[in-house]
């Protein structure tokens, strides 16, 4: 059993060196519909926004520094792009027995203290997040009306300070969608804690 | 003027021996870090990037300061590249340092447009930490990964000088 989980391991560091993204999406696939429960108790679907031109999915989540840095930042672009018709749609993807902070009732908590106005949704069972191929929270992914990815990857270029931040990646990435044109860059990299998964 | 200079020159002395004098090395841009830190000669570098908040790097740090106290007649170079965030240089990363009084040198990379560098060091870097670099001559060696103890950083070493 342990010789088993060693060569799972070494499997497991193996596709960390080689390649970081393992499976997940590229710009220009198309990204599954999920329906998970958010801190107001609801279920949420993309599916359910017949008139958005397009869906912003972050994965987040409480614990994280980095997603703490960011939680601004996410209120503000759900308020900005809400009005364009852009949804944004919050997904915490960590298993809350891994990372205690990041559990269901947390995240209600988090999200009344925040005042979010985006649904905070739960990834239970952690189904989604490998799907859509996210390892960082916070990581973005920005999808047209028909769910095909047009961005992924980091919010903006400046973790630690909103004020300092030079290229807005996925605003211009919103940007370009605006005016049909191929974001650029269409992938950066997330920087942020790894997602939580049990031991 | 005679009398100043050796007054100074004690008061270097006294600083000197106090540790008082080890300032932290700090980059703004990664470039610079490069630059002023590795050079191409037959040195071997080990090179860690870590975090006082990211809690699997604060635990391989002794494994680090271990390699580098073995070997001090060696031509190798540990240097510790913290990540920290800026605004945490005092309130955390320094009084860490303080605590840890580690031998290694720990150098401080200010630039936090992560896109602009992470592929520098190499192109598959995720961005997480822990992450160790080995460079050596034209060599170079980069994993993601966390150290369990000296010996498997060792091996790990091993392995790079045997490629």
């Amino acid at each position: 059993m342990k010789i088993l989980s060693v060569l799972f391991i070494s499997i497991l560091s193996l596709f960390n060196s080689e390649t970081p993204v393992v499976g997940g999406y590229k710009p220009g696939d198309t990204a599954t519909d999920f329906k998970l429960k958010a801190t107001d108790g609801k279920m949420y679907s993309m599916s359910d926004y017949k008139d958005a031109k397009g869906f912003i999915v972050v994965f987040t989540c409480n614990h994280c520094p980095f997603a703490v840095k960011y939680e601004d930042r996410i209120i503000d672009l759900a308020k900005k792009y809400k009005s364009k018709g852009y949804i944004l749609l919050a997904i915490n993807p960590n298993d809350p027995i891994a990372q205690p902070e990041d559990s269901f009732d947390l995240m209600k908590v988090r999200a009344k203290e925040k005042g979010f106005t985006f649904p905070y949704l739960f990834d239970e069972g952690q189904k989604i997040y490998p799907q859509y191929g996210a390892t960082k929270t916070p990581h973005a992914f920005l999808l047209d009306k028909n769910l095909v990815v047009k961005y992924i990857g980091a919010i903006d270029d400046n973790v630690e300070d909103a004020s300092q931040v030079k290229e807005r990646y996925l605003e211009n990435a919103i940007a370009a969608l605006e005016s049909q044109k191929v974001p650029s860059p269409a992938l950066t990299k997330a920087i942020g804690c790894s997602i939580k998964v049990k031991k | 003027m005679k009398k100043i200079f050796c007054l100074s020159f004690l008061l270097s002395l006294f600083v000197l021996h106090s540790g008082i004098a080890q300032e932290l090395r700090t980059f703004e841009k990664f470039d610079d870090l490069e630059k002023a830190m590795i050079k191409e000669n037959d040195t071997l570098y080990v090179v860690n990037f870590w975090a006082t908040w990211c809690a699997p790097c604060v635990k391989e740090l002794p494994y680090f300061e271990a390699f580098n106290n073995k070997n001090q007649d060696n031509k190798i170079k540990v240097i510790l590249v913290s990540l920290d965030f800026n605004k945490q240089v005092d309130s955390k990363l320094k009084p860490f340092l303080k605590k840890k009084n580690y031998k290694t040198e720990v150098v401080f990379l200010k630039d936090k447009d992560y896109n602009s560098w992470l592929s520098k060091v190499d192109a598959d870097w995720s961005g997480a930490i822990p992450a160790t670099w080995l460079i050596q001559g034209k060599k170079r060696k980069f994993v993601e990964k966390d150290f369990k103890n000296l010996t498997e950083l060792e091996e790990h070493i091993n392995s790079f000088n045997n490629q």
